[in-house]
């Protein structure tokens, strides 16, 4: 591996490099978003940034673009350092950025999309047809294929991507951001999208590409930078590295963990899951036959590159997403079915990834969000009345037990660090001595201390019997902590290993989808 | 007619506030400003014309005022126009109370009738059509010069987008905040010309109320007319004939109590709306409050 940060390249000229950013620092609040981020992009090549969701490639590029501005940090563009305040400032420069979400405004033409912010053309007046024209000849050039006089909405997604590219092209734009431009791609939209790449750096253009999907990165990049937690892990040439380095550097190494974890004594099954099926958001598979069984007392991990379906198995098992095909048994029971659904409700322990907008509702008090899974039974509630004394010393009994820090239960969970945050949601989940537990990223956006209790509470309730399975893509935490690790790359499980067993080469491997091991760890009896 | 161009001048203006994306529920309560400002500027400025420009001036204060509390402050934009409503109906009632009735100001010089030359005596149509107040034909050549506006410059295509989808005109450059602002003066311009019609195109006084509902009339011309300045004057058209119609069965007392055909434009905008609406789509953002830090 090459590093070609700018310490190695000091006698690099200003023109080589048609964008540099150094030391940029942002922060939201709490939280720090960019770290002393340092990117440098050649002219005429595709530089990836690379990393997983959050981890602040997105920002880095919004500050780049006009869209934030950067706590600390130098931008220089071909060579002279520039202050970019808004994206009127940012088109000027010659920047165009393709956001996730497109920027199109449905009802209008291609062309009025494309000129929305641009002085007239004769006189007063738009001058559409002439703008239509350039737009055409302008679309064959870079072989976009895109009729200007349609309206965006009649056009399919990957159609409307050409548009945002147009537009850039039009302003003039010759370093052009793209922001995960694949997730919202068919595999044939993306594979005509890589030529279209390759052909604007082709005519010197250079493409700052996003993504946190490893094998599109190999493909298409010159130079990749993986980001981590706002700051960068490495830069190194595409062609110097391998999906196994780069994943091992996305997931990073950096967390220590330090549990005493006895073995594990496991039971009779908690959840068994046979070739379950389920697609995403967008309708394309997520699952594809997924089959793995989680004793009692013991944890099962799942390891894996975000966005190959671990959010989609957690719903489909917490019952918050309908399984195309497949069987869910969670303690025996099928839980197919409405009625088997309730028979385990309150035996099934949920922790959602995003705990402020699925695990507690942030403007309720504390007490309130813990008597959220059972306000509308005794002891909560007395025929259609809450009994709001038993909810205030329901919360003051959980509340002392998990060691949440408060004023009074009567407070909003808002007002709460993160940390106790995530311990209201385990008091209210745990308490329910639980057989299942599905934890995703409980440690998440946590400080060392606040995510070590939240590890520990995981571990206390696998020593009690409950099955835990563990999903995270942080590598370090899925090992430390499960008995067993499950490797979900594209929907599918690659191998069910034992942390201890297994070589942490062998797990990259089968997270970058290059290995499948045939045999499946079987739970420690 | 004269009965439309009220409805017409206030419908336009909602077209181009909501095509920025400001519902302007306030469109009443401007022209009831606008129809006080006319007469007191018809008095005491001398003429029509500077009751006309007071009219605008008056309404473009209360379009800022509008656009300050639900653009700038980030309101409800239901609410603040409710709240325009009420203070309009509020403080004419007690400035011409207070001002007007004491002066003794009730007539004032009004817009004459003028008839274009040649084309009046076009028959049939010439009669109706030009032989009018001069804020008709204002109207008229209005209508499509805002729709030129809105659909083949720069700026009006910048109006859309915003109305549409903010954050597009935002990374586009466009000052959103700035668009909706303009929008909605605008709107407030128009309308106040409106309610000037109102006071000096037909009575040539000022009395209380004196709008009676005829800026929600234009809400829904807004909607009928599918949010564009042409289709709002057709629909204003509908509108005013049905307020026609019911003055009409009302002077020749056909036995009908007269509280019926009061009710008729009211009906027919209902039934519009009721009937068309799912055909015609809003522009998107109208009503969304836009802030960057909500993305």
């Amino acid at each position: 591996m090459t590093p070609r940060g700018p310490e190695t390249a000091p006698g690099a000229l200003p023109s080589v490099d048609i964008l540099r950013m150094e030391g940029i620092t942002k922060r939201f609040g709490p939280v720090l978003a960019n770290d002393r981020v340092t990117l440098a992009v050649r002219r005429g090549t595709v530089h990836a940034l690379l990393g997983e969701n959050g981890a602040g490639k997105t920002t880095l590029m919004n500050i780049l673009f006009g869209l934030h501005a950067p706590d600390e940090g130098r931008v220089l563009l071909r060579g002279r350092p520039v202050e970019i305040r808004s994206t009127r400032e940012a088109i000027r420069r010659r920047i165009g950025m393709i956001h996730q979400q497109f920027t199109l405004v449905p009802p209008l033409t291609v062309a009025e999309n494309i000129v929305l912010g641009l002085p007239p053309r004769r006189g007063v007046f738009l001058d559409l047809r002439r703008v239509e024209r350039e737009i055409e000849s302008l679309s064959r050039a870079y072989g976009l294929d895109v009729d200007p006089r349609l309206p965006v909405w009649a056009l399919p997604v990957g159609m409307q991507q050409r548009v945002e590219i147009l537009k850039a092209l039009y302003r003039r734009a010759d370093l052009l951001i793209l922001d995960e431009p694949t997730s919202v791609l068919t595999p044939a939209e993306s594979e005509a999208l890589f030529a279209i790449i390759r052909r604007l750096v082709a005519e010197g253009h250079s493409v700052v590409f996003i993504s946190h999907k490893l094998e599109e990165v190999m493909r298409i990049s010159d130079t990749i930078t993986v980001l981590r937690h706002g700051r960068v892990v490495d830069t190194v040439r595409t062609a110097d590295t391998t999906p196994a380095e780069l994943a091992r550097m996305m997931v990073g190494r950096d967390v220590v963990l330090r549990l005493f974890k006895g073995p594990p004594r496991a039971g009779g099954p908690a959840l068994e899951v046979d070739d379950l099926h389920a697609v995403g958001d967008r309708g394309l598979p997520a699952l594809r036959g997924v089959t793995f069984t989680v004793a009692r007392g013991e944890i099962l991990g799942i390891a894996g590159v975000d966005g190959n379906g671990q959010a989609e198995l957690a719903e489909v098992i917490a019952g918050l997403r309908r399984p195309t095909a497949g069987r869910i048994r969670i303690d025996g029971r099928d839980v197919a079915t409405p009625a088997g659904r309730r028979a385990v409700a309150d035996r099934l322990a949920y922790i959602p990834a995003d705990r402020g907008r699925f695990g507690v509702i942030l403007d309720f008090t504390i007490a309130e969000n813990l008597a959220l899974k059972a306000f509308h039974r005794p002891p909560f509630s007395r025929g259609p009345v809450l009994d709001r004394s038993r909810i205030i010393d329901h919360a003051r009994a959980l509340a002392e037990r998990f060691d949440i820090r408060m004023n009074s239960v009567l407070q909003p969970v808002r007002q709460l660090s993160g940390g106790n945050q995530q311990k209201v949601v385990l008091a209210r989940e745990m308490s329910g001595e639980p057989v299942l537990i599905v934890a995703v990223q409980p440690s998440r956006g946590l400080d060392v201390g606040a995510s070590e209790y939240v590890l520990r509470t995981i571990l206390e309730q696998r020593d009690r019997g409950a099955g835990v399975l563990y999903i995270s893509m942080e590598l370090d935490e899925v090992l430390g902590l499960s008995d067993r690790v499950a490797v979900l790359y594209g929907g599918e499980i690659m191998g069910i290993v034992r942390p201890g067993d297994a070589r942490l080469e062998d797990i990259s491997l089968m997270m970058a989808g290059s290995l499948r091991t045939a045999q499946t760890a079987a739970p420690a009896q | 007619m004269r009965l439309s161009t009220p409805i017409a001048l206030a419908a336009m203006g909602g077209v181009f506030s909501e095509r920025s994306g400001v519902f302007n529920i306030g469109l009443e309560g401007m022209m009831l400003f606008g129809a006080l400002a006319a007469v007191m500027g018809s008095h005491y400025l001398g003429g029509p014309w500077m009751g006309l420009l007071g009219a605008m001036l008056v309404g473009g204060a209360i379009g800022l005022l509008l656009a300050y509390v639900s653009v700038g402050l980030g309101a409800n934009q239901i609410v603040s126009g409710v709240g325009i409503n009420l203070l309009a109906l509020g403080m004419t009632t007690f400035v011409a109370r207070m001002v007007l009735r004491p002066a003794g100001v009730e007539q004032v010089p009004a817009f004459q009738i003028v008839a274009v030359p040649y084309l009046a005596r076009v028959p049939l149509l010439g009669p109706v059509v030009f032989t009018q107040t001069p804020l008709v034909f204002i109207t008229l050549l209005l209508a499509p010069a805002l729709a030129l506006f809105l659909f083949t410059t720069p700026w009006g295509l910048a109006v859309r987008a915003t109305g549409e989808l903010p954050r597009a005109a935002d990374t586009a450059g466009i000052h959103v905040s700035l668009v909706r602002y303009f929008g909605v003066i605008a709107s407030g311009v128009l309308a106040g010309m409106g309610g000037a019609f109102l006071s000096l195109g037909q009575l040539n006084l000022f009395s209380e109320n004196m709008t009676a509902g005829r800026g929600f009339i234009a809400l829904a011309a807004v909607i009928f007319g599918k949010w564009h300045p042409l289709g709002a004057l057709g629909a204003s058209f509908l509108f005013g004939a049905a307020e026609a119609l019911q003055l009409f069965i009302q002077t020749y007392n056909l036995g009908i109590p007269y509280q019926l055909p009061t009710m008729l434009p009211y009906v027919l905008a209902l039934v519009v709306l009721g009937g068309f609406v799912g055909r015609s789509v809003a522009p998107a953002a109208a009503g969304v409050h836009y802030g960057r830090e909500d993305r």
